[in-house]
């Protein structure tokens, strides 16, 4: 029987799964994709919220502030891409100021530091590109964008480490209480714990109506994104939202780590919890509304648009607590959840350590190295390293320049990539303006090799997403 | 740091018929740096034939084209270092280039051919709805697993965009045995060879729908259908949504020069073609940098650019054995009325015995006359039954003509007219 078995490896999943491995527990994280960071954390802002939204008093506000706190050591000591730019939210007109006002002294209650409303004149110096419109904005300094996938691999890296261990590809079916804890019924067969932690993204209501009478609904919130290409990188230099207001409400404007731009999202509520199809009307609303707070965005300069779904809590709450006995709720973790998740991670693992009695491991080892990027050393140290290994000297993704050495690394961790997007989400391999186009023969060239199975096994992203359907001539 | 006279970027057909025309105008030490492991380029996935009718007056197959140029460059000993990936070129011309065994290493060049070809517009460009699957390629990704690799990509096949390479393939993956259901073309003319458009789509019963685009995809994990519309004023219609079940979508929607190295060594590039503005004798706004081939625009025939890369190999040599050449007054070469966009964008008429423009159209011209002005001065004139975007256009004007230009003319102007 494992002591704690983790639903659902997304970023809050393996938060919390990293933050239990600094107990002396034996830690199984059940995921029903093919690898980490599949749902809600792939398909995000990308942002590390100041705090200042939510709620003044809500669980919310506390781990937001909390989380964003932590990630600047956290970024050094689990070696994953944050830049703390700062954020602003922009007012467009006199009329919102008292929203404006108001949004300021909810981010001072939630602790938040730096705040300052800034005039026009300080914002156009610090935003060339902000609308003629803009009259202030709210200035806040802690805030900061993340690499998502980054954070989630790292905490997992971490959890692993620390022995942690992660089970892809098995969906949880069903629930049973069981002396001592929990039957984990899955696809892939049954499976006993201690403990539960209920991390399930946009279904951890099915999971925790399965144990309790006082139910739960998240809604699948959709929205869509546009990603542009480093050639519109510099186009704000932080994080850019539009105050609700006069306007309407629009969408953020923000750098991303890796020097792209990403203009979105839209905010649809729907039925189906895997739909993340974008749709050409709520496309066209990111185009319009992208104007508002900044102009002239180089929409042209798009290499990609993708959409994700929010898991919404209908109270619009985090929901962190022993919700049956030894069963933990992680849930309705939608944003601000990515910059709170090293808080959240924390407030879980208290909790299961409560239940379980669990000790301090002497041993645990909170450091993680991220795949080497060549590109950030310098060219002596890079040719260096190309003649110890001659893998670093192959370029295979030409426009993010990722080398065989890196591709290599992602695919021999653990948990290692299997799939091209395994290797994208980790590598950037197939991330740039070709969209993979180039280096995917070749990526699924190594992956075969490295997993020791035929080329034709490869996927996209697991299941049944085969990039060749057979040879050539099979059918004639 | 090592020092080489020429380094060409590129060794595909555009780099090799360069660095063969260089030699012949007498610069020995050459280096070719090419990121495949062959020589010959995009062309060793061309398998089909219709190459090298211009060049040499008989159908050869991509890879027997390229062959061609690979075996003289090979005999004559240029170097060149295949696997090798060009991380930067300084606007002093000096080249930060990687490999597995040289590792990272850097040359001086005196002059550099700019030949890095062109890449296609992915999916994420084109903003299409829908999920994100497998089973999405481009075309050019399509014919590599299917020529180079073996693997055949879908069964059943629809293709966004009459590019030439989409066209190739429908032929292709249906003589591989997948079912091509049909070409969706956004504009209401294909932007491919007309002979493409025969030999490829119709000898096959392939349908090509005009004005019409992808307006959803569908598929969790592999491509399951696609819905296409018609498309009027930009927009599609409703009510005219077709859906077609299907495990793969091709598309063939446009191919952009790869000027990412152009562009941080400060050269400066044309909006319209995302190419280097060149002289005629293809010098970029870096003195001793010169482009030739898809990199400076996208062609239709590699005749073509094995043309156009020979000239710019023998300017680079005059630049290298002779230095920088006096060229006299420039002209802007304006494009109008018609014509998108004309390469060189200027030109000097005391430095050059004859003159090569070529250009591309903006739509289907049928019955007009394609002409070259210098002020009011005409110096060239003819008439062109169809002209079609996707056919290069080339005009050479000969000293006769060249003759013909006013002292005090402000520029060339290409222009479409009545006949």
């Amino acid at each position: 029987m494992k002591d704690v078995i983790i639903i659902g490896a997304g970023v809050a999943g393996c938060a919390a799964a990293r933050e239990i491995s600094r107990y002396n527990a034996d830690i199984l994280v059940l995921e029903k994709e093919e690898d980490v960071c599949c749902g809600t954390s792939k398909a995000n802002s990308a942002i590390v919220h100041a705090g200042f939204d939510a709620a003044a008093g809500s669980l919310m506000a506390e781990l937001n502030v909390q989380g964003s706190r932590m990630m600047p050591a956290l970024a050094k000591e689990l070696d994953f891409a944050y830049d703390p730019c700062g954020s602003l939210v922009v007012c467009l007109s006199d009329a919102d100021r008292p929203a404006l006002q108001k949004l300021y002294e909810n981010g001072v209650a939630n602790g938040v530091e730096g705040l300052r409303i800034i005039e026009r004149d300080e914002l156009l110096a610090m935003e060339p590109n902000i609308s003629d419109e803009a009259v202030a904005a709210l200035w806040a300094p802690t805030g900061g964008i993340v690499c998502p996938f980054g954070l989630t691999f790292a905490f997992a890296e971490n959890a692993a480490k620390n022995g942690a261990q992660f089970q892809f590809d098995t969906c949880v079916t069903g629930l049973e209480k069981i002396d001592g804890g929990w039957r984990v019924h899955t696809d892939k067969g049954d499976l006993d714990a201690r403990s539960v932690v209920n991390a399930a993204g946009v279904h951890a209501d099915e999971l925790h109506n399965m144990v309790s009478d006082d139910t739960m609904t998240i809604i699948p919130r959709r929205g869509d994104y546009f990603l542009l290409d480093h050639s519109a990188g510099g186009h704000v230099k932080h994080t850019v939202f539009q105050l609700p207001g006069k306007y309407g409400k629009g969408v953020l404007v923000t750098p991303t780590v890796h020097g792209n731009l990403l203009v979105g999202p839209t905010a649809t509520d729907i039925d189906d919890k895997e739909n993340t199809a974008t749709t050409a009307a709520e496309l066209d609303e990111v185009r319009q509304k992208s104007g508002l707070a900044v102009k002239n965005i180089p929409l042209r300069q798009t290499i990609t648009s993708f959409s994700g779904l929010r898991a919404h809590e209908v109270h619009h709450e985090f929901i962190i607590r022993e919700s049956a006995p030894a069963f933990v709720d992680c849930a309705g973790i939608e944003s601000p959840g990515l910059s709170a998740s090293p808080a959240i991670g924390q407030k879980v693992a208290g909790i299961v350590a409560d239940i379980l009695h669990l000790e301090k491991d002497p041993a645990f080892d909170g450091t993680r190295k991220g795949i080497l990027d060549p590109k950030t050393l310098p060219l002596a140290e890079r040719a260096e390293l190309v003649r110890r290994q001659p893998a670093y000297g192959q370029i295979l993704c030409r426009c993010e320049s990722v080398t065989e050495g890196e591709i290599l690394d992602a695919i021999r961790r653990t948990p290692g990539a299997r799939s091209l997007d395994g290797v994208k989400r980790r590598t950037r391999a197939g991330m740039g303006r070709c969209q993979s186009g180039f280096c995917s023969p070749r990526v699924m060239e190594i992956l075969a090799r490295e997993l020791g199975k035929p080329i034709e096994s490869i996927t996209k992203s697991g299941g049944a997403s085969r990039i060749i359907v057979g040879i050539d001539k099979d059918s004639l | 740091m090592k020092n080489a006279d020429l380094v060409i970027l590129g060794g595909g057909p555009a780099g090799l018929a360069a660095a063969l025309a260089a030699r012949q105008a007498g610069v020995q030490d050459i280096l070719i740096l090419e990121r495949d492991a062959e020589l010959g380029g995009i062309l060793n996935q061309c398998i089909h034939n219709g190459f090298g009718l211009h060049t040499f007056k008989e159908e050869l197959t991509g890879p027997e084209y390229a062959a061609r140029f690979a075996d003289k460059v090979k005999a004559q000993g240029i170097p060149y270092k295949l696997n090798t990936m060009v991380m930067d070129l300084s606007a002093d011309k000096v080249v930060t280039a990687m490999n597995r065994t040289d590792g990272l290493f850097q040359v001086q060049a005196k002059a550099v051919v700019l030949a890095m070809g062109c890449r296609e517009r992915p999916r994420g460009a084109l903003n299409i709805p829908g999920t994100r699957p497998a089973g999405i390629f481009t075309a050019g990704t399509a014919q590599r697993l299917v020529n180079m690799e073996g693997y055949l990509p879908g069964r059943r096949v629809v293709i966004l965009g009459s590019g030439d390479i989409g066209l190739i393939m429908a032929r292709r993956m249906t003589l591989e045995g997948a079912k091509v259901l049909c070409v969706a073309e956004l504009m209401p003319y294909s932007g491919g060879l007309k002979r493409n458009i025969v030999q490829c789509l119709n000898d096959f019963d392939i349908p090509l729908k005009l004005s019409h685009t992808v307006v959803d995809i569908e598929g969790k994990e592999r491509v399951t259908g696609v819905t296409i519309a018609e498309v009027k004023n930009g927009k599609p219609v409703p009510g005219t949504e077709e859906h077609f079940a299907c495990d793969t979508l091709l598309l063939s929607c446009g191919l952009l020069p790869e000027n990412e190295l152009s562009r941080t060594a400060g050269v400066a590039l044309s909006p319209i073609t995302g190419g280097p503005q060149v002289d005629e004798s293809l010098q970029t706004s870096i003195p001793g940098v010169f482009a030739a081939g898809n990199v400076l625009h996208v062609h239709d025939l590699v005749d073509y650019v094995s043309e156009e890369a020979s000239a710019a190999g023998t300017s680079a040599a005059a630049y290298i054995l002779h230095g920088a050449a006096a060229a006299g007054r420039a002209l802007p070469v304006v494009a109008q009325n018609g014509v998108r966009y004309t390469v060189p964008v200027t030109v000097h008429p005391q430095a050059a015995e004859t003159l090569t423009l070529r250009m591309r159209v903006d739509n289907v011209y049928k019955g007009k006359a394609l002409a070259v002005y210098a002020g009011e001065t005409c110096l060239w004139r003819r008439k062109r039954p169809v002209m079609a975007p996707g056919e290069m256009e080339t005009v050479v004007l000969k000293a006769d003509a060249l003759a013909k230009i006013p002292a005090d003319a402000a520029n060339l102007t290409v222009t479409l007219e009545e006949v």
